[in-house]
C-alpha cells in the first residue's frame, strides 16, 4: 500500500507493530491506542519515533495529553463512507494544536484527497496505486473553497471581501 | 434572485470535472460499483428500477427562466422529455444513461445549477419558503441566510461523510412552509428582544420508519452565530450518531436516545469549545452575500387594476384567482401557484414544453422568476395583478390553472412502484384514482383545506406522515396493502397522523378515502372548519367508526 506524504510516493519509515508483536529495537513503530495507553512511557522512551493508530470511535481525551511527544497519529477509515475521522482531525489540528505527521489510513480513494487535506491529513496510505500516483493532479481538482478550515486556505467570502476592498481602494 | 460570481461557477465546474472523472474510472472498471455508489450519491445520481435516476438541486426553490428552460433541454435531450419536481425544492430525471451524465451536468453548469448533495450520507439541498422574500409579513428573506448556508454545506470537509443523510430548511414566516419541523434542522428567523435577527434552532426532526417532530434545541442563536453552531450540531452528530444500523443513523435516533437536554449540552459544549474559528459572520460578510440577491423593479400599481374587476365575472377565471393567486407583499402584486397536479396526472410532473412555456410566462409576467415548493407545485412570484387573467388564460392552455392548490386532489405523493427500488407500493396510480375521484371542482372546494400524502414504502418521501390524510403502501403476502393515517400536518404546529384502522388493499384505497372526507364533512361544526381541525377536536374515534361500521 502507497504511502503518500507531501505531495509525493514515499517510503514509510513506520512499522506497523501488532498488538502483542515484539517491537524492533529501534526504528518507528506505529501501534494501537490500547497498546499505547498500556505504557505510553516505555513506548516514548525507546529510541526511534513513536506514533498511535487511533480509532474513529475512542474519544481524543486520552490521547492529548501525549501529542507532543508523538511524530505520528493515524485516524482509521474503515470504509470510505465513515467520516468520524474527519472531525478527530480537524480537532487534532484546530483546537489540540498538533503538528506531527496525522496519516489517514483504511479505505483511502482519490475522491477524499481533497477533503483529508483541509480536515488536516498530510499523509496517506492510499488503497490503490493509480490513486496515489494521481494524488498531486487530484490536490489541483478544487481552487474554490467555501468553510475555513485549519488549512488556511482562503475562503470564497474572503476572497470577495478582499475584491470588494481593493475595488473601492482604487476608486 | 443569487447571482452566481466567477468563484461559484469556478466551484460547479470542478466539480463537473471531478465527476466526469468518477464516471470514467467506473466505466474502466477502475472503480468498483460499492466504491462509485458512494461518489455518485454525492452528486444525486441514484440507481432505480429501470435506470438511473438525477436528482437536480433547486436551492431554497429559486430558479430563473434561463435556468428552467435548461431543465428543459436536459429533460428533452437526455430523458423522455419530462423531469417530476420533488418535496424538497430538487428536481428529478428518471431516464439518465451513465456515460451522459457528465455532459448533462456540464449543460446544467452553465446556468448556475448543480447536483450536489442532491443525495448521499452529506448535508443536503438546503430548502426554504417558497415564496421566501415576496410573502408579505416576514422577518425578512430567507434566502440570504438559505444561501450562505448552502455555501457552507458545500463540500464541507468535515461533513460530508455523515452517518445518514442530513436536511436543513429555513422559514422566515410566521406560516411555516418550508415545513422545518420535520428536518434534521430547521431554523425559524425570529428577532429577539433587542431587536437583533437570529434563528430558533430545532433539531431532530424526520420521517421515515421512526417519524419525529424537531425539538428546540435554542430559542435564540444570533445571525452571526448560526455557522458555528450549526457545525456544533454536525460534529457532534459525526462523532456519535450511529452507523451500526441505518435505520437509526438519523440525528433524530441520536437526540431521541439521549434526550433533548443532553444532546443540547453536548452541543453548547463543543459550540464554546470551538472558539474563533472563522464561522462568525460580521456584517459585512452578510452584507456581502446580500448584496448578490437582486429585487425586481416593482412598478407603483393599483390594489385594484380594471382588467381584474371585469375578469371577476368569468367564474373559471374567479375559481382560479380564489385558489391560486396569493398575497404578495408589494401593493399591486401577486404571487401565483401553478398547480402540477392535472386530474389523472402523476403529481409534479413537468414536461419539458411545459418548463419551456413557464420560463417564457416568467419572462413576460414575473420578472424572469420561478419558484418551486415541497408541495411539489411551482409559483410565479411576481405578477402584476393587472396581468393575472391573461396569465390565466396561457396557464390554462398549457394544463397548469387546475384551480386546486392546497385542496384534496393537490396531493403530494413519492414516485413509489412504478420507479423505485425501495418502494413496497405504488404512489403515482394512487394519486392519479384519488383526483380522478374529486375531480369535480366545486366538490372539492366544499371540502377545503386538505392535504394528501402518499408514500410507496416506509422510507416516506411522500411525507404520508404529516398528511392531513396519510398514505402509506405495505406489501402484504406479496399484495400491495395501504396503511392510512388522519390528521398529521406540517406546518408550524406540525403534528404526526394517527392510524385510522387495518391496512386496505389497493383496489379499495380511494373508497377509504372517500368515506374519510365523507365523514369528515358530516362531522364538521361549521364549512370553515378545516379537516384537519375536525380531527383535532374529535379526535379519530368517531371518523374511525364511520369509516370502518361496513368494513
Amino acid at each position: 500500500m502507497p504511502l503518500v506524504k507531501q505531495g509525493r510516493i514515499t517510503t514509510d519509515l513506520f512499522v506497523h507493530v501488532a498488538d502483542g508483536a515484539e517491537l524492533p529495537g529501534d526504528g518507528a513503530v506505529l501501534v494501537s491506542a490500547e497498546r499505547f495507553l498500556a505504557d505510553p512511557e516505555a513506548l516514548l522512551r525507546r529510541p526511534g519515533k513513536t506514533g498511535v493508530i487511533w480509532p474513529n470511535n475512542r474519544n481524543l481525551d486520552d490521547l492529548v495529553p501525549h501529542l507532543d511527544r508523538l511524530a505520528s497519529v493515524a485516524l482509521v477509515f474503515p470504509t470510505f463512507r465513515d467520516g468520524r475521522a474527519y472531525s478527530q482531525a480537524r480537532l487534532l489540528r484546530e483546537r489540540y494544536g498538533y503538528d506531527g505527521e496525522l496519516r489517514a489510513t483504511g479505505q483511502i480513494l482519490r475522491d477524499q484527497f481533497v477533503f483529508m487535506t483541509r480536515a488536516g491529513f498530510d499523509a496517506f496510505e492510499v488503497k490503490k496505486d493509480a490513486d496515489a500516483d494521481a494524488f498531486a493532479a487530484t490536490m489541483k481538482r478544487y481552487s474554490v473553497f467555501y468553510q475555513p478550515t485549519g488549512d488556511g486556505r482562503v475562503t470564497a467570502l474572503n476572497r470577495r471581501m478582499q475584491l470588494r476592498h481593493s475595488e473601492s481602494a482604487g476608486q | 434572485m443569487y447571482a452566481y460570481d466567477e468563484l461559484d461557477r469556478t466551484l460547479i465546474n470542478e466539480r463537473v470535472s471531478e465527476f466526469r472523472d468518477q464516471v470514467k474510472r467506473r466505466l474502466s472498471g477502475e472503480l468498483t460499483e460499492d466504491e462509485f455508489k458512494i461518489l455518485r450519491l454525492q452528486n444525486g445520481v441514484y440507481l432505480q428500477l429501470h435506470a438511473y435516476m438525477f436528482r437536480v438541486a433547486i436551492p431554497y426553490g429559486t430558479l430563473s427562466s434561463k435556468q428552467l428552460r435548461r431543465l428543459a433541454h436536459v429533460a428533452r435531450r437526455y430523458d423522455r422529455g419530462y423531469g417530476h419536481f420533488t418535496t424538497r425544492q430538487n428536481i428529478q430525471f428518471n431516464w439518465i444513461k451513465l456515460a451522459e451524465l457528465p455532459d448533462a451536468l456540464s449543460d446544467l453548469a452553465e446556468v448556475g445549477i448543480h447536483a450536489m448533495q442532491t443525495s448521499g450520507n452529506n448535508m443536503r439541498n438546503v430548502t426554504s419558503d417558497q415564496w421566501a422574500g415576496v410573502a408579505p409579513g416576514e422577518i425578512e428573506d430567507p434566502r440570504i441566510w438559505s444561501e450562505i448556508l448552502r455555501q457552507h454545506t458545500t463540500l464541507h470537509p468535515e461533513f460530508s461523510f455523515l452517518p445518514r443523510k442530513f436536511k436543513i430548511a429555513i422559514t422566515a414566516s410566521e406560516h411555516d412552509r418550508a415545513a422545518i419541523k420535520i428536518h434534521d434542522i430547521g431554523l425559524r428567523l425570529h428577532k429577539n428582544a433587542d431587536g437583533e435577527t437570529g434563528f430558533e434552532v430545532l433539531v431532530g426532526g424526520g420521517l421515515g420508519r421512526t417519524p419525529f417532530i424537531a425539538k428546540t434545541i435554542k430559542p435564540f442563536v444570533h445571525g452571526r452565530d448560526i455557522l458555528s453552531y450549526v457545525e456544533a450540531i454536525l460534529r457532534v452528530y459525526n462523532q456519535y450518531g450511529r452507523r451500526d444500523n441505518i435505520y437509526k443513523a438519523r440525528i433524530k435516533i441520536l437526540v431521541h436516545e439521549l434526550g433533548i437536554e443532553k444532546f443540547a449540552r453536548e452541543v453548547e459544549e463543543e459550540w464554546k469549545a470551538m472558539g474563533d474559528v472563522g464561522l462568525t459572520l460580521d456584517h459585512a460578510a452578510i452584507e456581502e452575500v446580500r448584496s448578490r440577491f437582486s429585487y425586481p423593479p416593482y412598478e407603483k400599481l393599483p390594489h385594484m387594476p380594471d382588467e381584474l374587476k371585469q375578469a371577476a365575472h368569468d367564474p373559471l377565471f374567479e375559481r382560479w384567482r380564489k385558489n391560486s393567486v396569493a398575497p404578495h407583499k408589494v401593493q399591486g402584486y401577486s404571487i401565483v401557484t401553478l398547480s402540477l397536479k392535472p386530474v389523472g396526472g402523476p403529481p409534479g410532473d413537468a414536461t419539458a414544453e411545459q418548463m419551456d412555456a413557464v420560463a417564457d410566462l416568467a419572462d413576460k409576467y414575473s420578472f424572469g422568476e420561478i419558484r418551486v415548493g415541497h408541495e411539489q407545485n411551482l409559483a410565479l412570484p411576481h405578477v402584476a395583478k393587472c396581468d393575472l387573467p391573461q396569465l390565466f388564460k396561457a396557464l390554462d392552455r398549457l394544463g397548469l390553472a387546475t384551480p386546486n392548490v392546497n385542496l384534496v386532489t393537490d396531493i403530494i405523493a413519492c414516485p413509489g412502484l412504478d420507479y423505485c427500488s425501495l418502494a413496497n407500493a405504488r404512489s403515482i396510480p394512487i394519486a392519479q384514482e384519488l383526483t380522478r375521484r374529486f375531480a369535480n371542482h366545486d366538490t372539492a372546494d366544499l371540502i377545503g383545506r386538505l392535504h394528501i400524502n402518499i408514500s410507496g414504502c416506509i422510507n416516506a418521501c411522500g411525507h404520508h406522515h404529516v398528511g392531513h390524510i396519510g398514505i402509506l403502501g405495505v406489501e402484504k403476502n406479496g399484495e400491495e396493502f395501504y396503511q392510512i393515517t388522519i390528521g398529521g400536518r406540517a406546518d408550524e404546529n406540525a403534528q404526526l397522523g394517527t392510524l385510522i384502522g387495518p391496512a386496505v388493499p389497493y383496489a379499495e384505497v380511494a373508497d377509504v378515502i372517500e368515506d374519510i372526507v365523507e365523514a369528515y364533512l358530516a362531522l364538521r361544526d361549521r364549512p370553515e372548519e378545516l379537516f384537519v381541525d375536525t380531527v383535532k377536536r374529535l379526535g379519530v374515534e368517531p371518523i374511525r367508526e364511520r369509516v370502518y361500521a361496513t368494513r
